[in-house]
């Protein structure tokens, strides 16, 4: 709650927040990009596995398209996210409160939450939905790469298959909307945990476990209720 | 590290996630086309529409010509009205017959149009008048052995 009550903060001095991006989101690149590719890759050779039996290789854009816009990408970017980004944030703000430089802050009348804590909550916010659509769209390559490149499925039934069957609402901008909710679980508990955190040594690498724990739960489980509200089978 | 070269990478990064969502948007999901930009609306009625689906394909000789927008139950004939929406730039004669059939053995129901001969068109918002219903497999089975259990009775 303080933390949206002091959000003003963030934006107001943008730079706080910009830093936080580029921290939890700039730096979580490179791992997001290449397991990205490589979860793509795999999905592509699993699929053309399995897919041959049938005889309809073609519809493997449609399998890795659609398993990477619905679960994978807003998920797997999701846990990577977490124990990237999340992490690191519980890490400093856990020291910044071991060495009592929030306290610091609190005797030179600079709240703490609205300096330290918002932009990184909104850093993480704003950074998880772009690293999930990186990831998604890595994936699809990297599917592409396997598929068309390597083994030599049709180029244009891949494409084509997969344009047919994803749809723009029901499957991208549900992914979406997964990553954001849980870009806002991840930050909400690194920075709890972070926050919250015994201000020790100890304390602080408990804190650091339990940021990774929890974020991980949570994202599996609200992945599940966010499907069985979204995808329902019928219609 | 200096802020400005910080803004920067922040700069990049947004403009790859912003691009990553387009290539998924558009290459992916075919926002492109997915929506028909010109339609008009027919309407058919089916006695049984099997598992027919909102959004589900319309097609003619094959070719996706438009959507299906609404599925309603008419509770005065007892009958289901499929709302199709069609591409503006096909166009179909009056006596256009159409039916509901599946993709392959197992695939999806969609709504197929079979052109006629007749010189009028059918205009926005019209009727398909000529309808086929979805073949349901049980009515199909239980017809069969009715079928065998006459021969039989024929028979003997």
């Amino acid at each position: 709650m303080a933390i949206l009550l002091f959000s003003g903060v963030a934006f107001r001095r943008l730079h706080l927040t910009l830093r936080e991006i580029f921290f939890s989101g700039v730096l979580s690149l490179l791992i997001i990009v290449v397991s990205g590719l490589f979860v793509g890759l795999v999905l592509g050779l699993q699929g053309y596995e399995t897919l041959q039996r049938f005889g309809s290789t073609e519809a493997l854009g449609v399998l890795v398209a659609l398993s990477l816009t619905r679960e994978l990408g807003p998920v797997v970017a999701a846990l990577l996210f977490a124990s990237r980004a999340g992490s690191s944030v519980t890490a400093e703000i856990g020291l910044m409160k071991a060495t009592e430089q929030l306290k610091a802050m609190d005797m030179m009348a600079v709240n703490p939450i609205a300096r330290v804590v918002a932009p990184r909550f909104w850093g993480g916010v704003i950074a998880m939905p772009l690293l999930a659509a990186l990831f998604s769209a890595m994936g699809v390559l990297g599917g592409w790469l396997i598929g068309v490149v390597l083994i030599g499925v049709d180029d244009g039934a891949f494409w084509s298959q997969m344009q047919a069957a994803v749809d723009f609402r029901y499957d991208v901008l549900n992914g979406v909307i997964k990553s954001v909710v849980f870009g806002v679980a991840v930050s909400l508990i690194a920075v709890f945990e972070g926050y919250d955190s015994v201000p020790t040594a100890e304390g602080v690498s408990r804190a650091i476990t339990r940021t990774v724990v929890t974020s991980a739960l949570a994202i599996l489980a609200l992945d599940f209720v966010l499907t069985s509200f979204m995808f329902r089978g019928t219609s | 590290m200096n802020r400005t070269l910080l803004d920067l990478w922040v700069g990049v990064f947004v403009a790859i996630g912003i691009g990553a969502l387009l290539f998924l948007s558009l290459k992916v999901g075919n926002l492109s086309t997915a929506h028909l930009s010109e339609s008009y609306v027919l309407t058919a009625k089916f006695d049984n529409i099997g598992g027919l689906k909102v959004r589900g394909p319309v097609k003619s000789a094959g070719v996706v010509v438009g959507r299906i927008d609404d599925i309603r139950f008419d509770s005065q004939t007892y009958e289901a009205v499929v709302t199709l929406k069609i591409d503006q730039r096909y166009r179909f004669p009056k006596d256009t017959f159409g039916a509901i059939y599946t993709s392959g053995l197992l695939g999806e129901q969609y709504v197929g149009l079979e052109p006629g001969g007749d010189e009028k068109m059918l205009n926005p918002g019209d009727a398909v008048l000529k309808t086929q219903s979805a073949v349901v497999l049980e009515k199909m089975i239980s017809q069969f052995l009715f079928n065998k259990a006459a021969e039989k009775q024929e028979a003997q």
